[in-house]
């Protein structure tokens, strides 16, 4: 039986929010810290009391700590070194692992991400402006109270318009086949595979291979927690555009261009099941747009590409583990959104986001290495992932086709990563003793 | 594998040409970290693993019936170790003085630390009880504690300072679909006689 009123809500819902903002925090003294997070842990909601009060709720509230940022609160040593290795160095210092070269190097991450004083983030999700305008002024009351809280950064969020799905800068419509944990009353979707064992995401629960071993101590600390890495990937709206722009010839295949690099068409719509054109009908429809698998309904990626982002991300049927390796997202949108025909004028805008797992070596970074940036995948050769891999102008992206292929060869990037960190997302009690600390 | 990229040839498409590495002791060229540790190159051998390590006394005969044991399986399910993308496999057996030590060469197309984070998955998710539970110094809480049986295997690795190929980095899966399609062609040729 899942604690629902232990687990942080980010872990099991989502939320309307709107708009909203990340605080990136370090904290000098312990003290100062646990004073900051005694006051907030009232207003962190658990998933329970946001199911609750989803309609009248203005704001939602996620905190979460770096490795540093628990040693910082005063977490002794003997209970530091319990947590795992890749979590204990840090996004930054796993670089390379990553595949995080280049321009998405950390001597190039902004916000102050890349630093050993990154200690928390604050996650502050609201409906409106005026809300968002409201609980951002509260906390930094609550920072400028608190003795050696300082804030490193922030990132304002946004949706883009138009606001009726949720979707990239690209377009694309985003929150599409998401893993249901077993126990969360929720049903997958046809298509999406059986639900998942709690432990696959939540600490303290049996995975998908048994009971949990090597859970952090103490266990009051464990229980109900997850892992989040975060991402936050820069998009090249205007150079992206104008790629497609000038490989198309027509508005068609322009669209069904960027639908190749992504797997699936702006709508949603997955190739697999809309080959040729879109379909927006299928893709909005939750029992229709997850409902396909690649090993026999398109072998040889005639609709959707082998290297495509979506197929790299999610192999659904042509991966071994599959249920080892699946991830919850959450996140938004920041920056302004591009009007089609303007210019991009270098303007930072993208998608901010959060991949929670247990096990951040086995899911996150196996994505990141096996999946996203490895240029071999499915026998490929010379490619990583069109959309978020890191691109340097040397790979391609080849197009299965009848009766040749269409080999894009120095594809430039899309998407620059602009900054990532670690983070451990405790639950209510934990947080509590957290702040108990001494 | 991304971050072997920068040590290996840029193109590695050239099979035609024979090719060999000579590798450095440590078994890598710069150190760049895996998941799990220090990544080992893919050379014209393509990715691999030699494992020595001494085995427990007495277990030599339940070793060599692993042979027939995994003979066995594969006849019945050929695809057992599919997720492996390997290319051969060799068990040795050998003395040093009075100790018997075994050895396990693979060679493979994915790399070392996803090749052993798939053998522990495959092992313990078919209830296949690993031989190298006869091998000394072997985790005995290997099932539920993948990292140390990832750790065992690191420690016991000993890098090739040499490696050959004479159709360079061409993948098993490569080869298949080149004999695959020179089938094809054949059966295509006969119907046309």
């Amino acid at each position: 039986m899942l604690e629902f009123d232990d687990i942080q809500h980010i872990l099991l819902t989502r939320t309307p929010a709107m708009t909203g903002r990340y605080e990136f925090l370090t904290f000098s003294n312990p003290a100062g810290g646990r004073a900051w997070l005694s006051e907030l842990i009232p207003v962190v909601e658990s998933a329970a009391a946001a199911q609750a009060s989803m309609d009248s709720t203005k704001r939602w509230v996620t905190l979460a700590f770096t490795w540093n940022g628990l040693r910082a609160l005063g977490v002794p040593e003997e209970s530091l070194e319990t947590f795992p290795e890749e979590f204990r160095q840090g996004m930054a210092a796993r670089a390379d692992i990553l595949g995080d070269t280049g321009a998405a190097r950390p001597e190039n991450w902004v916000g102050g991400l890349a630093g050993a004083d990154l200690h928390a983030i604050a996650i502050l999700f609201a409906r409106d402006d005026a809300e968002h305008a409201r609980a951002t002024g509260v906390h930094d009351e609550l920072v400028a109270r608190c003795d050696g809280v300082r804030s490193l950064s922030v990132l304002d969020l946004n949706a883009t318009p138009p606001f009726n799905f949720a979707h990239d800068h690209f377009g694309f419509r985003d929150r599409l086949s998401q893993p249901v944990i077993e126990g969360s009353g929720e049903e997958p979707t046809p298509g999406s595979g059986a639900a998942l064992k709690p432990g696959e995401f939540i600490l303290g629960y049996p995975d998908e291979k048994g009971p949990p071993v090597n859970l952090p101590q103490p266990e009051v600390l464990a229980r109900n927690g997850s892992y989040m890495a975060y991402r936050r990937l820069q998009e090249h709206v205007g150079p992206f555009r104008d790629y497609i722009r000038e490989k198309a010839e027509t508005p068609d295949d322009e669209e069904l261009l960027a639908a190749k690099f992504m797997g699936r068409w702006r709508s949603g719509a997955p190739l697999v099941l809309a080959p040729d054109k879109d379909d927006p009908e299928l893709g909005a429809d939750p029992m229709r747009n997850n409902d396909f698998n690649y090993k026999e309904m398109d072998p040889l990626g005639y609709a959707c590409p082998l290297g495509s982002h979506a197929r790299r991300l999610n192999p659904r049927d042509t991966a071994h583990y599959m249920n080892r390796r699946r991830m919850i997202r959450r996140g938004a949108t920041y920056g302004p959104a591009l009007p089609e025909g303007a210019p991009d004028g270098g303007v930072d805008r993208g998608i901010a986001a959060f991949i929670i797992c247990a096990s951040l070596v086995r899911q996150f970074e196996f994505a990141q290495n096996v999946w996203i940036n490895d240029r071999t995948f499915h026998e490929l050769g010379n490619e990583h992932d069109p959309i978020c891999g890191t691109q340097d102008g040397t790979l391609e992206f080849t197009i299965p086709k009848r009766p040749i292929r269409k080999v894009h060869e120095g594809l430039p990037a899309f998407t620059t990563l602009r900054g990532g960190a670690y983070f451990f997302l405790p639950g209510i009690n934990a947080m509590r003793y957290l702040a108990a600390l001494d | 594998m991304a971050t072997a990229e920068a040590i290996a040839p840029a193109k590695e498409t050239d099979w035609s040409k024979p090719a060999a590495m000579a590798i450095p002791k440590e078994g890598y060229f710069t150190v760049q970290n895996g998941r799990y540790g220090p990544i080992y190159p893919r050379t014209p051998a393509c990715y691999g693993f030699t494992i020595i390590a001494k085995i427990k006394p007495g277990t030599e005969a339940t070793i060599r019936q692993y042979g027939n044991t995994i003979e066995k399986t594969i006849a019945g399910l050929p695809d057992a170790l599919e997720v492996l993308k390997l290319h051969y496999l060799r068990w040795v057996l050998f003395n040093i003085g009075q100790d018997t030590y075994f050895m396990y060469q693979g060679i493979f197309d994915t790399d070392f630390d996803k090749y052993t984070e798939d053998a522990v998955q495959l092992f313990s998710q078919t209830g296949i009880t690993t031989v190298f539970t006869n091998l000394e110094g072997f985790p005995e809480d290997w099932k539920e504690n993948p990292d140390a049986f990832v750790q065992f295997v690191r420690e016991h690795q000993c890098p090739s300072f040499l490696e050959y190929g004479a159709y360079p980095y061409v993948t098993a899966d490569e080869i298949k679909k080149a004999l695959r399609l020179k089938a094809a062609f054949s059966d295509m040729l006969d119907q046309m006689q």
